[in-house]
């Protein structure tokens, strides 16, 4: 009688101590549920702000390629130019120096 | 070179460091919003890209029907100003397409036509250097098509469905975009008499060149 009072005293005191672990534990998430398939597409006015194509390099890009392509071209006839009137002050001086022998 | 040229060079040095302070003054149109600026340059340069192809065909016709050589040169001259310009036009468009309509290119009739004429200025410089003898003429006839061209580029917005902006925008513009695009125009125009002459004197000088070379063999 004495020793079967002792086991379930032994029996509460461990559910007792166990008790406080076992209110701890996490209890199980609801698993979120899977996206309902498209029935319809919604139109907006404005595309959202992230999705929107910046504008500021469209047009950095184009002001400087203009500013390339003219001062490019601009070079090139430069060079052009230089190149033929060397040849100019060449034949020039060929021809006052007198006829080819 | 005349005298006025290296003022009037210095001047519109000035005026294209003070065209970007017009443009970002301007207000953004409500639509494009920021994008909408390469409008002040891109609209200039299509007007000096049509320009260079009327003149070039002009001189052509005159060079075909009256033979003289100083109208082949100011041909050649302004067909590689259309090349030239041509290439800021068909640069900037796509780019501010790719903002304002989603894509870079739209196989319209306005973007179409523009195309056309940049490929017959192209080929009219193609022909000049790798043609051989007779070229010019060759070529001085593909300029004539790259001249009828350009009423076709002009009205194609008017009279076809397009995406791209009608005529009508330039003249219903308010008053601090059309100053900043009128300024622009000027300063594409003046740029434009400066760099046809420069190189019309290039082409003098390779003529001089020859005629020295004639005169060394005699």
């Amino acid at each position: 009688m004495r020793s079967s009072l002792i086991r379930v005293l032994a029996l509460v005191f461990a559910l007792g101590a166990c008790a406080p672990q076992a209110a701890q534990q996490p209890q199980p998430q609801p698993q979120p549920a899977p996206p309902a398939a498209t029935d319809e597409f919604v139109p907006i006015s404005q595309l959202p702000a992230q999705d929107q194509l910046p504008a500021a390099p469209l047009l950095v890009t184009a002001y400087a390629f203009v500013w390339v392509a003219l001062f490019g071209y601009l070079l090139s006839v430069g060079r052009r130019l230089t190149k033929v009137q060397r040849e100019v002050d060449r034949l020039e001086s060929d021809i006052a120096r007198g006829p080819r022998t | 070179m005349p005298k006025w040229f290296l003022p009037l060079a210095g001047v519109n040095a000035v005026m294209f460091a003070a065209a970007p302070f017009l443009i970002a003054r301007a207000d953004y149109e409500s639509t494009m919003g920021l994008v909408q600026k390469i409008f002040y340059f891109h609209m200039p340069s299509a007007s000096m890209f049509l320009l260079s192809a009327v003149v070039c065909g002009i001189a052509s016709a005159r060079f075909l029907f009256g033979g003289s050589p100083r109208q082949d040169r100011l041909a050649h001259s302004a067909a590689e100003l259309a090349v030239l310009f041509g290439a800021i036009t068909l640069v900037t468009g796509p780019l501010w397409a790719r903002k304002a309509w989603g894509v870079w290119w739209a196989w319209d009739v306005r973007l179409t036509s523009s195309l056309m004429g940049w490929m017959v200025a192209w080929a009219y410089l193609l022909v000049r250097k790798y043609g051989g003898p007779g070229s010019d003429k060759l070529a001085a006839g593909l300029a004539l098509f790259g001249m009828a061209n350009v009423p076709f580029v002009y009205i194609s917005v008017n009279y076809w469905r397009t995406i791209h902006p009608k005529t009508s925008v330039v003249p219903t513009l308010p008053a601090d975009m059309g100053t900043a695009l009128w300024f622009s125009f000027a300063c594409f125009l003046l740029l434009f008499t400066l760099l046809l002459r420069v190189r019309v004197h290039l082409e003098e000088q390779r003529a001089k060149v020859d005629t020295l070379y004639l005169s060394l063999d005699e």
